[in-house]
């Protein structure tokens, strides 16, 4: 055979004393290209192969950091940012109950970038096969046997000197080793495609009726089968066969009291307000105001209903009589409703309720101004030119 | 076999080892009893936090040797002694726990009758925490160690001589008993002695992280004065980087499982938001302790854990001596922080004092003294240990 398909000499020692000395006497002699098969790690090698600290410690940093910082951001993102959920109580941005998951994920990449770091940049991966592969020399390795290589490629490469230096040292059998002729494989042989697809069916299929029949055999029932009751579903654990249950009578909601004079027309007295009009109520009486009210009573609570005509107007809510009512009546009429008009006891809550109130009562101001509000109305707007 | 088949030639410390350690332990005797006459309240609590933290380093370094056999790891053997000898002040527990014994009525408000019966949960547990309990405990478990101690030291020299290998084999099987003892004594001196200074709180993973303070102060102690020692020429000539990387990578590992815990416990009581644990997390989120808790995070964790990252600060002699007396003094901020803010109770309030620095001094100086002391019968190499030659060869 031509010597340019030589690979390299090999040689096999008998003990591991032996191939450190001889790593040691190669990298003396210096050698560059070299490696040593050993069936175990053997301790001291890489030092007596010359070989400085392994750089895969700064990718498996590069990578544990930025896992870190990635997953942190992401709990981040998702959990503060952009769609809050609250959990146990807990701020939005709650960094104890991040770190376990940015430890994993520390360790998830340091440990997976460290595997690929490996085997991609020092191993050179796409390499599936190696001229050691299938040699003598590899079968004795992966036995009980030493063993020690210098590749052709080396600068100082002579064969037959080579030869003479590796006995020299001690070995019991040197041998060349020579590239393998090329071969080529058909990956895609009708057989190979065929057993593909069988593959690909079988897996499917047992994929699916593991998972959508076989799980849900009867001893698998996964707690399905249990007496419950459904929302909005009829039940025959009640004598009255409804699922959902109404809620046991004089149950009073959280943050509400009963309303005493619920029923009445003309209550004998009236609530009186507890609330202080500051802006941000006024505000929320606004925006309940616009939403409830403005349909009927019109936006401007003067009576401009949007209804057309299909429900009976809503009158305005800023003339005298309006005016003149306690803010308790127009609170009554809110939760109780009068004639026509439907309480809103279930669609508002008692702030928002005062809230609105308080808000009709801006608007009677704002379309009844006495002359200090137009005053300072004027005070408000020229300033505002001269600025 | 001949001591001097493995290499090591004994030479002497010199005595200015035991000349410094009695001058410490004579200017810490006499400041801490001038403390303990300002203010006992506050001096036995000082007090307390430097003798967990002299407990940490003999019963930590008993627990190292311990580990060594019970693992039959070579690569530590050349300098086994040395924890040996940093164990040795270990029956001095049994003296060292007297001051702490006058002194449980200001330490463990547990001990007032009358505060028990203010509290049906504390009337619960007073089966366990009581004074007379306390006290066999207390000193039931030092004798446990003491008794272990002697039995695996004595073997561990009897070897200098004979050589024999069934020592070995003994010291195995104590050590294998011994860690688990180690273990559950441990947990005990944690809840007794540091847990039980809030009579309310608990924690379960308390013991657990009193341990890895305890392993990694050791280790520190142990790589400071190996380091040192060898630097000087006490050691085996043979001791080299490998052996070093090796006990830079342990103290890494410490460092982290510390971490580990530390965080474990605190996330827990965290999330489960319940103030009967709570609330000895806030009190050390108050005032001046908000920042102690913050250095303790940076110091014994952030710090170290990136010190130690790097191949190169686990072989090089002086970064790993400097590490080590940072981990030693960290380790002590722990146990200060652990222990000093239950102070402020009984309308006692926290303030820094010069008593709470006092008693360091003592319990180094007996270190020293017993150090010195020990060295000179007996050699600081094992020399009869049949795993000596391997571990003298030792290779990463
Ligand atoms: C579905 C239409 C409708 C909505 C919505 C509505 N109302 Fe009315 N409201 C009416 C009608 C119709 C009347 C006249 C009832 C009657 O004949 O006494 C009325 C009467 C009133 C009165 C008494 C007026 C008077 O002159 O006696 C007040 C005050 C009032 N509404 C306030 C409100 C407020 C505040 C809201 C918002 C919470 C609201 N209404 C929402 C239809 C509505």
């Amino acid at each position: 055979m031509a010597d340019n398909n030589l690979y390299c000499v090999s040689a096999l020692f008998d003990t591991p004393d032996k191939i450190i000395n001889a790593a040691r006497k190669t990298t003396e002699a210096g050698y560059k290209k070299f490696d040593v098969n050993t069936p175990y790690p053997v301790h001291g090698m890489d030092k007596a192969m010359g070989m400085g600290q392994s750089k895969i410690g700064y990718i498996t940093l590069f990578f544990g950091l930025s896992g870190a910082v990635f997953i942190f951001l992401f709990m981040w993102w998702t959990f503060a940012s952009n769609y809050n959920i609250v959990v146990g109580g807990k701020p939005f941005l709650s960094a104890p109950a991040f770190i376990p998951i940015t430890f994993e994920t520390t360790v998830l990449f340091a440990a997976i970038s460290t595997f690929v770091g490996m085997i991609a940049v020092f191993f050179k991966l796409p390499h599936n096969s190696h001229p050691l592969h299938d040699t003598e020399y590899m079968k004795a390795v992966s036995g009980d046997k030493f063993g020690l290589v210098i590749e052709a490629d080396d600068e100082q490469f002579e064969r037959n000197k080579v030869t003479e230096f590796l006995k020299s040292l001690g070995a019991f059998q040197v041998a060349d080793v020579y590239l393998p002729e090329k071969e080529t494989y058909k990956l895609f042989t009708s057989g190979f495609v065929i057993f593909l697809i069988i593959l690909a069916i079988v897996t499917s299929a047992a994929t699916y009726i593991t998972l959508n029949k076989l799980m849900y055999v009867v001893p698998f029932s996964w707690m399905e089968v249990q007496p419950k009751l459904n929302a909005q579903e009829e039940s025959d654990i009640f004598t009255d066969g409804k699922g959902m249950r109404p809620p046991v009578d004089g149950t009073v909601a959280r943050g509400e009291l009963p309303y005493p004079f619920y029923g009445q027309t003309n209550p004998p007295e009236v609530l009186s307000n507890p609330t202080v009009p500051t802006k941000k109520i006024l505000e929320l009486g606004k925006r309940k105001f616009l939403t409830f009210c403005s349909p009927c009573h019109g936006n401007f609570a003067q009576g401009e209903s949007r209804l057309n005509g299909q429900f009976p107007t809503g009158p305005t809510l800023v003339s005298g009589k309006i005016i003149n009512y306690p803010d308790g009546m127009i609170y009554h009429i809110i939760t109780n409703g009068q004639n026509v008009m439907p309480s809103y006891m279930h669609q508002i809550n008692r702030e928002e309720r005062w809230a609105i109130v308080d808000y009709v009562r801006v608007l009677q101001r704002a379309q009844n101004p006495s002359q200090s509000d137009i005053q300072e109305v004027k005070k408000e707007s020229s300033s505002n030119v001269t600025k | 076999m001949s001591p001097n088949d493995s290499g090591y030639i004994k030479k002497d410390l010199p005595d200015n080892i035991f000349k410094a350690g009695s001058l410490l332990l004579v200017v810490g005797l006499v400041l801490g009893i001038s403390g303990f006459l300002v203010d006992s309240y506050r001096a036995s609590f000082a007090y307390l936090v430097s003798f967990i933290f002299f407990l940490s380093i003999v019963v930590g370094s008993l627990f190292l040797v311990a580990l060594e056999y019970a693992a039959n790891a070579d690569w530590s053997t050349p300098f086994r002694r040395v924890s040996e000898f940093l164990a040795a002040g270990l029956p001095l527990l049994l003296i060292f726990a007297i001051p702490l014994m006058f002194n449980t009525g200001s330490l463990f408000q547990w001990s007032h009758a009358d505060y028990i019966h203010s509290d049906k949960m504390l009337e619960a547990k007073s089966a366990y925490l009581n004074t007379p309990f306390f006290m066999i405990r207390v000193f039931a478990i030092i004798i446990i160690w003491i008794l272990f101690y002697t039995f695996i030291i004595r073997n561990s020299r009897k070897q200098d001589e004979s050589g024999n290998q069934l020592l070995t084999k003994r010291n195995i099987i104590l050590s294998v008993i011994f860690i688990p003892v180690f273990a559950i004594t441990v947990t005990l001196v944690a809840v007794d002695w540091i847990m039980s200074l809030e009579s309310k709180w608990f924690s379960t993973i308390f013991g657990v992280y009193l341990f890895a303070g305890v392993a990694l102060s050791a280790l520190a102690a142990l790589t400071l004065v190996s380091i040192k020692l060898k630097e000087k020429g006490f050691l085996h000539p043979a001791i080299k980087e490998d052996h070093y990387y090796s006990l830079g990578t342990l103290m890494f590992a410490f460092t982290a499982f510390w971490g580990y815990i530390a965080f474990s416990q605190y996330m827990l009581i965290w999330y489960g938001n319940l103030p009967e644990e709570t609330f000895w997390f806030m009190q050390r989120w108050e005032g001046g302790w908000k920042i102690i808790s913050i250095l303790l995070i940076v110091t014994h964790f952030i710090v170290p854990f990136f010190y130690l990252l790097s191949y190169e600060s686990k072989t090089n002699p002086k970064k790993l001596k400097f590490i080590s007396i940072w981990i030693l003094c960290v380790h002590f901020l722990d146990l200060y922080w652990l222990i000093m803010p239950s102070m402020s109770k009984n309308d006692h309030a926290y303030s820094l004092n010069w008593i709470d620095f006092v008693f360091p001094l003592v319990f180094i100086g007996v270190i020293l003294m017993v150090f010195q002391k020990v060295s000179e019968k007996i050699n600081l190499v094992p020399v009869g240990d049949p795993k000596l030659k391997r571990g003298l060869d030792f290779h990463l």
